[in-house]
């Protein structure tokens, strides 16, 4: 043969990369490791469609290439004449009608049981936002507890400018925390645009309609951090709102319940409170970074036309109500949202703050608490 | 050859194509400019629809002169119903998108948006219809059937009647009954639109029912616009008709372009009677 | 495509065509099926290309994770304006093309049944495809809403997405006028004894594909003008607020959108369906069956649209309804598959090129047929919705599927086109390399789809890094092969072994009988058919 020693050793070398990396590499093919019995059922749902499909498929195909090869006119097979026979037609139209009815009554039975959220030991309400989730504890242990949920993703590592870290793009600040064993209804909604709220080991799926809520429920079996994705293409950060549940035992989710409503008492009575130029603007910070960044960017050039600069902006630098008022209540139709209902008095009186005075606007107001709650009737 | 002899007939090469297709984009994208408000969105889509006029009276005008030249045969006859059947359909189906959104929030969303579940979301919502929705603040009065919907009801019906009384006029070689009938028609559905540009300025000014009264407003306006456009186009092509008919044009036995026109105004007219039971009445 | 000007070979004709503006204007003006057939294929391919290089720009940023060559906004423009371009600009237009060149022909006919509209159908398109690709430069750039256009994605929007929206209405004009012309022309221009269950299956196909479109083109109209009015003019068909849906748009775009997938798919049935009767040499397997089987999926396709919808929440019963009736298209698909498989058993086989590629069809759209299936089974959709497994199953059934039957179209009916032959060998190489790349491109995507990446998004988590990388290599491969197809096609209009009439052994129809390269007039009297000569 004439392959020559070079180009043997080269093919060597490239089956030799390959199959390092391949060996080093993921490779996941299949559903993720199932976490509640309805993912358990999909699996198996799944196999078993699979094991029908690929019988059918290889019976069908049996058939074609045995002709291909057997009925060729270079084995110098002459062709017959006959083109039709009812019988058969019958027959491949009866059977495969039996064979998805049988398919048919394990997903009905699946879907049965999918759709029953009756019954939850906990409601909790999903919010989807442009571009995070904000999530409400309604029902159950833990009623009353409400957070928003980011991306923690640093912006360099997207970029590429540093490497990746271990859950690249599926981190967020702060996660779902549910018991484990306990049948969890989650609720979708959202205010701007069709998300959809999805962790594969879960096997819950649920769109997230504007002015509408949905729910569905999942009850996992097992400890452990779950991660999924926004499912639903919602704009610019579609890829960026990653969902994050941690189930954890009954003790510590009666701990970590604990934590929260700590937290919230704190944050809850800063409605006469007032700050200094300095905290202010330090806070306005963080809240900018957190909400306002992925339209806004950080050096509030925006991203015209899209998103208008708020650096020199008409509105960050005149009377303060309607800046306060476009914040709290977004633009309709536009993606500007509004933050009364995501952010609290403190948070957007820091923003608005940062705002008015970062960048080259330095007009040195500084909003209060106070004037929020003012601003809101 | 000879065309008349020959089954088939296919016309010359033309521009009317291209030139139509140079008045779409242009009203396109007029449209976007001047929704946009930006430059001279007006002015070229004023531009379009000139260049759509002369596309329309160029090209029927060859239609019309090939038509009383004796070009057509059975068999292009046969064809041009079957082309206006299928366009009619393909009218039907422009509206079944409306009447499937009204249906849809009738039945579907405005109920659910009252259901229990919707509750956490819009806590004192009721659902009964005609309804704006939710978030809408203002009062506003729906629009009856009775008074000017079941006037102009009735108008279209007559006119559908006169309309044929004028086929049959056409058919009988009646031409006097043609005219009379196709110019009562023309009366009724102008007088249509009257009474409908008249009922619109009542709704906005009286009734505060606006496009932008929620869905309710929405779906009125769509429907009845639509509606009412397509008994402009409609009384266009009668008008044409009625010219042709002064022309002289139109035998007993070849009379297409107004038997064409005649289902259209049919057409019209039924789907006006769905919009009479389910947006007024109702 | 055929780029000579025949002038009445065979055929006798007096003034009323001898008048023809030559040049430029010839094409602008003409009125002939096969100009207009050959404009449609050239569009098509055009499109293609365009909406193939923004599918590459979507595989390159998806090489690697993080954010390389692309913003995120204008990947979501990407993958619209690629979806859009595809199925309105290439795919389509392309049938349309075949439609044109062939109908005619293979029933006998002189030309379209409104010559004069047919042209008009095909001029409309530049406009819409100028004002698709120019919203991509417009302030804000083009809509990112993905082909689905969901708002209230959609009414965020800029004027990119309003330019998308009047392109759907001019390309829904001229959708329908097109329809309409086939539609005529297939009932009312057959030459006098081939009744329509005498008529060649390409025909039967695409009297119903006309019909679909005449039918859900007007909904789709609808949908977007309720955009543009949410958009422009405070309406609230899609807004909670004054009483409407977001899910009212989904309804009624997938009551159009389903439907359109088989817009897609039958006309490729069609021409499968002369492909292998004619290499294998034997007749078409169980006609009537075929004919019954195109008009119950056309039938069944327009109440199943919701299996696009099964995680927005509608009420179970729905989703079981929705369930049902989907896989029952299976059924009719599947008795297609089984004839074709029929037709070829006993047969007397050879493998040009438009066999394999009709082969390839088989094969693959079976697969892609088969992942639908799982797709339309809910409890497990709800895991798949918005994954990489939808993109795999529906490039199968698209690229595999319609894309790979219209290149066998061209290969089959290329002699006819230009008189001559292609090159087998070359035509051979553009068919293998195409179908090793496409599995190496899309099949991976059904591992990806599994394992959870969704689809729609321009950067992923690392663990899905390796099949993006396989894919996006097959994707350059398989747009690396198309050039081989522009140059076959290129080398077998510009000359070659001369075409004989019938350079097929086993084909049958009128459109054979006829010279190549088929005269600029063909059939100015209606052909007398034998009764002895059945259906193609
Ligand atoms: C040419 C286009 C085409 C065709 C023909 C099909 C065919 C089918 N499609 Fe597909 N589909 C699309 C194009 C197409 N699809 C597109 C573009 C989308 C995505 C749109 C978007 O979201 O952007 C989509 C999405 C899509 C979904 C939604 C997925 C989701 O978003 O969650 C579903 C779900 O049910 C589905 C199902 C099916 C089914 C059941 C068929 C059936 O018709 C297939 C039938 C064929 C077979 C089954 C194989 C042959 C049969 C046999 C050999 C018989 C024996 C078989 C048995 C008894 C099992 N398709
Ligand atoms: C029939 C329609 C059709 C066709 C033919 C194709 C063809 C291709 N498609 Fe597409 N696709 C869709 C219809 C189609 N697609 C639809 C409807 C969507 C959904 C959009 C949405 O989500 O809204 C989609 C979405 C889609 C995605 C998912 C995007 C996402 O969700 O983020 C991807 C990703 O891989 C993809 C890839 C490809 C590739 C690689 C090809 C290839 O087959 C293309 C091959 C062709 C070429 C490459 C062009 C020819 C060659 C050149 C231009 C020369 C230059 C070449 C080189 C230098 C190599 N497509
Ligand atoms: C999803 C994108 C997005 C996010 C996130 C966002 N904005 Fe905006 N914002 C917009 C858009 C779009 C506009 C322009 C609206 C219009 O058309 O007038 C806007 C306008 C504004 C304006 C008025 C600017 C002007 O000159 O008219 C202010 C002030 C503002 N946003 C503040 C904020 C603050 C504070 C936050 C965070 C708490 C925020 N925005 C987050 C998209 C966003
Ligand atoms: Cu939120 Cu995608
Ligand atoms: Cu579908």
């Amino acid at each position: 043969m004439g392959i020559n020693k070079k180009t043997q050793s080269c093919l060597a070398g490239i089956a030799l990369m390959v199959w390092s990396r391949m060996a080093l590499a993921a490779w996941e093919f299949n559903f993720q490791s199932p976490a509640t019995k309805a993912a358990q059922t999909v699996i198996d749902l799944h196999n078993l469609m699979m094991i029908i499909i690929v019988v059918i498929f290889i019976g069908v195909f049996a058939v074609m290439f045995y002709s291909v090869f057997k009925h060729r006119k270079s084995r110098g097979h002459q062709a017959a004449q006959f083109h039709d026979n009812t019988m058969v037609e019958i027959a491949w139209t009866v059977v495969p009608l039996l064979i998805l009815v049988a398919m048919a009554w394990p997903a009905t039975k699946a879907l049965l049981n999918m759709r029953d959220t009756s019954q939850a030991d906990i409601t909790i309400k999903a919010t989807g936002y442009q571009w995070k989730w904000g999530y409400d504890y309604l029902k159950g242990e833990g009623e009353g507890i409400k957070f928003m949920s980011l991306t923690t993703t640093p912006a360099d590592q997207i970029r590429g400018t540093a490497a990746k870290g271990g859950n690249y793009l599926l981190e967020v600040d702060r996660h779902v925390v549910v018991p484990v064993g306990k049948k969890i209804r989650m609720l979708t909604t959202a205010t701007d645009v069709i998300h959809s709220w999805w962790v594969p080991a879960l096997a819950v799926k649920q769109d997230a309609i504007p002015g509408y809520v949905r729910d569905t429920w999942f009850k996992a079996e097992k400890e452990g951090i779950f991660r999924g994705q926004c499912a639903e293409l919602c704009g610019k950060d579609h890829a960026f709102m990653p969902i994050v549940v941690e189930v954890v035992s009954a003790e510590k989710y009666s701990q970590w319940v604990g934590e929260q409503k700590k937290q919230m008492a704190a944050a809850a009575d800063e409605g006469g409170k007032t700050y200094s130029l300095n905290e202010l603007m330090s806070r306005g910070e963080k809240v900018y970074a957190a909400n306002c960044v992925a339209c806004h960017q950080a050096n509030g050039k925006g991203l015209p036309p899209a998103f208008p600069a708020l650096d020199g902006s008409k509105l960050a630098k005149g009377p303060k109500k309607d800046h306060i008022a476009i914040v709290l209540n977004g633009k309709p139709n536009t993606a500007m949202a509004a933050y009364g209902g995501q952010l609290g008095d403190g948070d957007i009186a820091a923003v608005v703050t940062y705002e008015r005075n970062a960048w080259g606007n330095k007009t040195g107001d500084m909003v209060q608490p106070a004037d929020i709650q003012a601003a809101r009737k | 050859m000879n065309q008349q002899a020959s089954r088939y007939f296919v016309p010359n090469p033309s521009h009317y194509p291209l030139v139509g297709s140079a008045a779409l984009f242009l009203l396109a994208s007029g449209a976007v400019l001047w929704m946009n408000k930006i430059g001279a969105g007006p002015y070229v889509v004023l531009t379009g629809f000139a260049v759509l006029l002369f596309m329309l009276f160029g090209w029927f005008g060859r239609v019309i002169d090939e038509s009383e030249g004796g070009k057509y045969n059975r068999q292009v006859d046969v064809s041009f119903r079957w082309g206006m059947s299928w366009f009619i359909f393909s009218e039907v189906m422009f509206f079944a998108a409306f009447f499937g959104a009204l249906f849809y929030v009738r039945v579907l969303s405005v109920p659910d948006l009252a259901s229990a579940e919707q509750q956490l979301l819009w806590p004192d919502f009721k659902a009964v219809w005609p309804s704006a929705g939710p978030k809408f603040a203002e009062q506003f009065t729906p629009m009856g059937a009775a008074g000017i919907p079941l006037i102009n009801t009735l108008l279209l019906l007559s006119s559908g009647a006169t309309l044929t009384w004028a086929h049959w006029g056409l058919l009988a070689g009646k031409r006097g009954q043609l005219k009379i009938g196709l110019m009562l028609t023309i009366a009724l559905g102008l007088l249509f639109l009257s009474l409908q540009v008249y009922e619109y300025v009542h709704a906005y000014q009286e009734l505060n029912l606006k496009l932008t009264t929620g869905v309710y407003g929405s779906t009125f306006f769509m429907l009845t616009g639509f509606h009412g456009l397509h008994v402009t186009i409609g009384a266009t092509m009668l008008l044409v008709i009625f010219f042709r008919v002064m022309a002289g044009h139109f035998k007993p036995d070849h009379h297409f372009a107004f038997e064409a026109v005649a289902w259209y105004w049919h057409f019209v007219d039924v789907v006006w009677l769905f919009l009479f039971v389910v947006v007024y009445w109702l | 495509m055929e780029a000579t000007h025949v002038h009445g070979a065979g055929h006798a004709h007096g003034d009323d065509h001898s008048h023809h503006p030559k040049g430029i204007m010839r094409w602008i003006t003409t009125t002939n099926h096969k100009d207009i057939g050959t404009m449609y294929l050239w569009f098509s391919f055009a499109m293609f290309m365009v909406g193939g290089a923004m599918a590459l720009i979507i595989r390159a940023e998806l090489f690697q994770p993080g954010l390389q060559y692309v913003e995120p906004e204008f990947f979501n423009q990407m993958i619209t304006l690629h979806g859009l371009i595809m199925v309105f600009g290439a795919i389509m237009p392309a049938f349309v093309g075949f439609a044109n060149w062939m109908i005619p022909m293979m029933i006998g006919a002189p030309d379209m049944a409104f010559a004069r509209m047919n042209n008009w159908s095909f001029w409309l398109l530049p406009p819409a495809g100028i004002l698709l690709t120019a919203s991509m430069f417009v302030p804000g750039g083009a809509a990112g809403t993905g082909w689905t256009l969901y708002p209230p994605l959609s009414i965020q929007m800029g004027i990119g997405m309003d330019m998308a929206i009047f392109a759907v209405h001019i390309l829904g004009m001229s959708s329908i006028m097109g329809s309409i012309n086939i539609v005529t022309t297939i009932l009312n221009l057959r030459a006098p004894g081939m009744t329509l269950m005498r008529m060649p299956m390409f025909c039967w196909t695409w009297l119903i594909t006309g019909y679909l479109l005449i039918a859900v083109m007007p909904v789709l109209a609808g949908a977007v003008t309720m955009i543009l009015t949410d958009r422009h003019f405070g309406t609230s068909f899609f807004s909670a607020a004054g009483g409407g849906d977001p899910v009212l748009f989904q309804h009624i775009f997938w009551f159009f959108g389903h439907p359109e997938v088989y817009i897609i798919a039958l006309p490729a049935f069609g021409v499968v369906s002369h492909v292998i009767p004619a290499f294998a040499r034997k007749p078409l397997f169980g006609y009537t069956s075929m004919v019954y089987a195109i008009a119950s999926i056309a039938l069944i396709s327009f109440i199943v649209w919701a299996h696009h919808m099964y995680v927005v929440g509608m009420p179970v019963a729905g989703q079981l309804y929705f369930m049902y009736a989907t896989i029952l298209i299976a059924v009719p698909t599947g008795v297609k598959v089984f004839n074709w498989v029929a037709t070829m058993w006993r047969g007397s086989m050879t493998f040009e090129t438009p066999m394999l590629f009709a082969l390839g069809f088989l094969f693959l759209f079976t697969i892609g047929g088969f992942t639908g299936l799982v797709l339309s089974n809910t409890a497990v959709d709800v895991q798949l919705q918005d994954t990489y497994y939808v993109v795999a199953h529906f490039h199968y059934v698209m690229v595999a599927g319609a894309l790979f039957s219209a290149f066998a179209a061209v290969y089959y009916w290329l002699p006819k086109w230009t008189g001559h032959m292609y090159d087998e060998t070359l035509g051979k190489w553009h068919f293998w390399l195409s179908l090793i790349s496409f599995n190496i491109a899309f099949f991976p995507q059904h591992f990806l789809g599994l394992a959870g990446m969704p689809r729609r998004i321009p950067d992923y988590a690392l663990q899905f890094t390796d099949f993006n990388q396989v894919s996006t290599f097959g994707a350059f491969g398989f747009g690396l092969s198309q050039l081989l197809f522009l140059y076959v096609v290129l080398k077998t209009i510009r000359g070659g072994e001369k075409a004989a009439a019938k350079p097929w052994e086993g084909a049958t129809g009128l459109e054979w009988t006829l010279p190549s390269p088929a005269p600029y007039h063909t059939f100015e009297e209606p052909p007398v058919l034998s009764e002895a000569k059945g259906h193609a």
